[in-house]
C-alpha cells in the first residue's frame, strides 16, 4: 500500500481509496502509541523536517512524535528561529533543507499555496501541515478518522461546521474530503463568515445554529480567532457566543448521539461551553490521540512506496 | 533609402483601407501606397521587403506599459522595454509614472523623454501622475508636465481614492484637455486581496478582490466627470458591471473612454488554481461572465482600445508566496497572438483588432501615430496572422519573464517592426 503523488498538500488531490488506505493504517499504527514501548523501526535512517513557520503546539508535536514513534530522526524549525527571519526566501529556505537530503518537509504556512510551490521545486516529499486559509489534511483525516470510531460508515453522515468558514483550512479540507467520501455537509455561522459561492463547493449553507444541528451525526466546531472582531466580521464575543457558541441548551436540539468535534486550541466558553467541551459527546481528546496516527500513517505510506522499491 | 513592402494585406483603420497594397516608405515617412504594382516606378534602388501572404498595419500603440527606469532598472529599463515593445510590433508605448523618483514633475518627464530619446528603439510617450507621489493628497504639476510632453495623467496602480480630490483633478484637466486615466479599484474593498473574488478564492482560501471594488470607482468618475467635465480613461477594465457603467456613460455622450488587456480577455481566475504567481495581477483575472462582458465590449466598441499594461517583475518579485508576490505580468510580446484568438472566436474582426490597436488610442490620446496616412511616421509592422509557434522563455526580449503563457501554443506572428522606416525587429525565421 502507498500513495500515488509524492506530497500530501490537500484533500482536494487524494481519492477515496487513499482516503481509506490512509484511515486504515492509521487504525494500525494507533496500538504503537498504546505500548510501553511507543517505537517501531519503520523510518529507521529517514530524516523528516518540521518547518514550522506559524505557532502550532498541537500539529508540531503531534508531526514530532508520529515521526520518532517510527523512528525517523525529525528536526524542528521555527519561524523566528529560521533563516526567513534573516531575509532568506521560502523558496531558498527549502533548497537549502533540500540539499541536506530529508525525506520529508512538514510545512507550516500562513500563506494558500505555499506548501504547493514548495513541492514542486524539492524531490523530497511535502506535508501540508496547514497554509493558511487553504487546506489542512492532515486534520481532516484525524477528524475523519475519529468520526470513523464512532460511527458505522462514515458514506452518508450528516455534519455541521460551525464558525469562521472563511478564514478555516479545517473546514475546507473536510469539506472537501467529506464529499468525496459521500457525506454532507453543512457549514453554519454569520454571513461576515461564510465566504462567497461556497455551494460551489457541494455545501448548504445555513445561518441558524440550532436548526442546523437537529439531525446531523457529527459537529465540527470551528475556533473563533478574537482578533477578527476588529476586522468586521462579528459585533462582539458576547454575541457571537449568544448565537453560535454550543451550549447544553443548545444541544439539546441535535440527535442525542451526535459527535462534537473540535480542532482546537478551544476558547472554552466561546465557541463552546465548558461542560459540552467536557461531555458525553466531545472528543476533541481522542482526536488528538487520533492526530498521532494519521500522521505515522502518512510518513509510512508517502516513504512506503521507496522501502518496498529498495529492498 | 527607399523601401517598399510589397503584396501585402495592408490594414489601416484610420484611411479605411484593407486590401493588397504596396508601401513606399522614403525618408523615414509614408511616401504612398498604392495597388500592388502601382509603384513600380520607384523600385529601381529601393530595398524591397515581399510581404506576400502577410499584413502590413501601421505601428501598434500601447497606452499602458510599465517600464521600471528610473528606480527599478533590475525589472526592466526603458532600452529593455522597448526591445520588447519591438518584438510585440509597437512602435509607440505610453509609459505610467510609478517609477522611483514618481514621475510627478518636469524634471522626471524630461528624464524619461530623454534617456528614451538615447536608447528606445521605439516611440515613448509619458504619462504623469495626477498628484505628488502618487498619494492622492495634492494636484501634481500638470500643466507644466503637459508642456513637457506628458500626453495624459494618471495615479496608475493607486487610485484616486479621495473623491473630492478627483473632482478637482477632473476640473484642473481641463486646463489642457488630456484624459486622466484612473485606476479603479476602491481599496477598502481590496485590502489584503491577491486574486478575484468568487468560488476560486473561496476555494483556495486566498483573500478575494470583488468586481465591485472597480465597478464602484467606474461609476464613481462617470458620477464626478459629468458634473465637471474633462475627460476619463479607464484602464484596464476587468468586471461586467464596468463594462456595463461605461456603455451608458458613452450612450449618454460622456467622455468616457477604456482598455482592456489581453490577459482579462484570454483567462480567468481558474488560472490561479496552482498557485502560479503569474496569475497574479491588479484588477485580478476574474470569472468567466467577465471575460463575456469583456469580449461583447471590445465587440461594440464600449472597449476603445487594447492595452497590455505591461508590468515586468523579477524572480525576487514573483518567486514567492502567491500572497506575497508582486502584482503583474509583462504583455507586450503576446498581445498581438492573443488579440488573434479574438478574430479566431469571430468576437472582433481582423480590421477591428488593429484599429484597438492603432487608430483608436492614437485619437483618444491625439497622437500622432497610429496610420499609414501619406506624410505620416513610416512606423509600421508586418506580422503573419497564421504563422504558429509555441511562446517560451527563449523569445522573451523583456528583462523579466513574468509571463503566464510561456508554453502556449501561439498563432499570429511579428515579422518586421519599423520605427520611421527604419527595422527595429526582425523575426528569426
Amino acid at each position: 500500500m502507498s500513495l500515488k503523488g509524492k506530497d500530501i498538500l490537500g484533500m482536494r488531490d487524494l481519492t477515496e481509496e487513499e482516503i481509506v488506505d490512509i484511515l486504515d493504517s492509521a487504525d494500525s499504527f494507533k496500538e504503537i502509541s498504546e505500548r510501553e514501548i511507543k517505537k517501531v523501526p519503520a523510518l529507521r535512517g529517514r530524516t523528516i523536517i518540521n518547518l514550522f513557520l506559524e505557532p502550532s503546539t498541537r500539529t508540531r508535536t503531534s508531526f514530532e512524535i508520529a515521526g520518532k514513534r517510527l523512528s525517523a530522526d525529525v528536526i524542528n524549525i521555527s519561524g523566528s528561529g529560521s533563516s526567513l527571519a534573516k531575509g532568506e526566501t521560502l523558496m531558498d529556505t527549502a533548497r537549502n533543507l533540500e540539499a541536506m537530503r530529508p525525506d520529508i518537509l512538514v510545512l507550516r504556512h500562513s500563506g494558500p499555496g505555499a506548501p504547493h510551490m514548495i513541492a514542486k521545486l524539492l524531490k523530497s516529499s511535502v506535508i501540508n501541515a496547514g497554509d493558511g486559509a487553504h487546506e489542512h489534511p492532515s486534520q481532516a483525516l484525524l477528524d475523519l478518522l475519529t468520526i470513523r470510531q464512532n460511527k458505522k460508515e462514515l458514506k452518508g453522515l450528516k455534519v455541521a461546521i460551525v464558525g469562521d468558514i472563511s478564514h478555516s483550512r479545517v473546514a475546507r479540507s473536510n469539506i472537501l474530503a467529506m464529499n468525496t467520501l459521500g457525506m454532507k455537509v453543512t457549514v453554519v455561522g454569520p454571513p461576515t463568515m461564510i465566504p462567497v459561492e461556497i455551494e460551489k463547493l457541494g455545501v448548504s449553507v445555513e445561518y441558524n445554529l440550532e436548526r442546523a444541528i437537529r439531525d446531523v451525526d457529527v459537529i465540527l466546531m470551528l475556533r473563533i480567532q478574537l482578533e477578527r472582531q476588529e476586522s468586521l466580521l462579528f459585533s462582539s464575543l458576547r454575541e457571537y457566543s449568544n448565537l453560535y457558541g454550543l451550549t447544553s441548551e443548545k444541544l439539546k436540539k441535535a440527535p442525542s448521539d451526535v459527535l462534537i468535534i473540535h480542532p482546537g486550541p478551544v476558547n472554552r466558553g466561546v465557541e463552546i461551553s465548558p461542560d459540552v467541551m467536557d461531555g458525553p459527546h466531545s472528543l476533541i481528546l481522542d482526536q488528538v490521540t487520533n492526530g498521532v496516527a494519521v500522521r505515522m500513517a502518512l510518513m509510512y505510506l508517502l516513504l512506503g512506496a521507496n522501502l518496498e522499491t529498495n529492498n | 533609402m527607399k523601401l517598399i513592402i510589397k503584396n501585402g494585406r495592408v490594414i489601416d483603420p484610420a484611411n479605411g483601407l484593407d486590401g493588397l497594397h504596396d508601401v513606399l516608405i522614403d525618408k523615414g515617412k509614408i511616401a504612398a501606397v498604392a495597388k500592388p504594382g502601382g509603384l513600380s516606378g520607384e523600385e529601381s534602388g529601393a530595398k524591397i521587403l515581399e510581404a506576400d501572404g502577410k499584413v502590413v498595419a501601421p505601428g501598434f500603440v500601447d497606452m499602458h506599459v510599465h517600464f521600471r527606469e528610473p528606480g527599478y532598472e533590475y525589472k526592466e529599463t526603458i532600452q529593455s522595454g522597448c526591445e520588447s515593445a519591438a518584438a510585440g510590433g509597437f512602435t509607440t508605448v505610453a509609459v505610467m509614472p510609478n517609477t522611483d523618483p514618481i514621475n510627478d514633475n518636469r524634471s522626471v518627464t524630461e528624464l524619461i523623454q530623454n534617456v528614451a530619446q538615447a536608447k528606445g528603439a521605439v516611440n515613448v510617450l509619458v504619462i504623469g501622475a495626477i498628484t505628488t507621489g502618487l498619494k492622492g493628497t495634492k494636484l501634481a504639476e500638470m500643466t507644466d508636465m503637459r508642456e513637457a510632453g506628458a500626453i495624459a495623467f494618471s495615479d496608475d496602480g493607486k487610485p484616486v481614492m479621495d473623491s473630492e480630490m478627483m473632482r478637482r483633478a477632473f476640473e484642473y484637466s481641463r486646463l489642457f484637455d488630456v484624459p486622466l486615466i484612473q485606476h479603479s479599484e476602491i481599496l477598502e474593498l481590496t485590502s489584503g486581496g491577491c486574486m478575484n473574488e468568487g468560488a476560486v478564492s473561496t476555494e483556495l482560501g486566498l483573500k478575494g478582490m470583488p468586481t465591485e471594488a472597480e465597478d464602484i470607482m467606474v461609476y464613481r468618475d462617470i458620477a464626478l466627470l459629468e458634473r465637471t467635465g474633462g475627460r476619463l480613461h479607464v484602464a484596464h477594465i476587468s468586471s461586467a458591471g464596468a463594462v456595463d457603467l461605461v456603455r451608458m456613460a458613452k450612450a449618454k455622450g460622456l467622455p468616457v473612454t477604456c482598455e482592456a488587456a489581453p490577459h482579462h480577455f484570454t483567462l480567468t481566475d481558474e488560472a490561479v488554481r496552482g498557485f502560479d504567481t503569474n496569475a497574479k495581477m491588479s484588477p485580478p483575472l476574474r470569472a468567466l461572465k467577465d471575460v463575456h462582458a469583456i469580449k461583447e465590449g471590445l465587440k461594440d466598441s464600449t472597449i476603445d482600445i487594447i492595452a497590455t499594461d505591461h508590468a515586468p517583475h523579477d524572480v525576487v518579485g514573483k518567486e514567492v508566496e502567491f500572497d506575497k508576490a508582486c502584482f503583474g505580468i509583462i504583455g507586450l510580446e503576446t498581445a498581438l497572438p492573443l488579440t488573434l484568438r479574438l478574430v479566431d472566436d469571430k468576437t472582433i474582426t481582423l480590421r477591428q483588432a488593429v484599429e484597438k490597436l492603432t487608430s483608436r488610442p492614437a485619437e483618444i490620446f491625439n497622437l500622432d501615430c497610429g496610420s499609414l496616412s501619406v506624410g505620416a511616421n513610416a512606423d509600421a509592422v508586418i506580422f503573419d496572422p497564421e504563422a504558429e509557434y509555441v511562446f517560451d522563455m527563449s523569445h522573451i526580449k523583456s528583462k523579466s519573464k513574468n509571463s503566464p503563457f510561456l508554453g502556449w501554443k501561439m498563432k499570429g506572428k511579428i515579422l518586421h517592426t519599423l520605427v520611421r522606416g527604419k527595422t527595429v525587429f526582425k523575426a528569426e525565421i
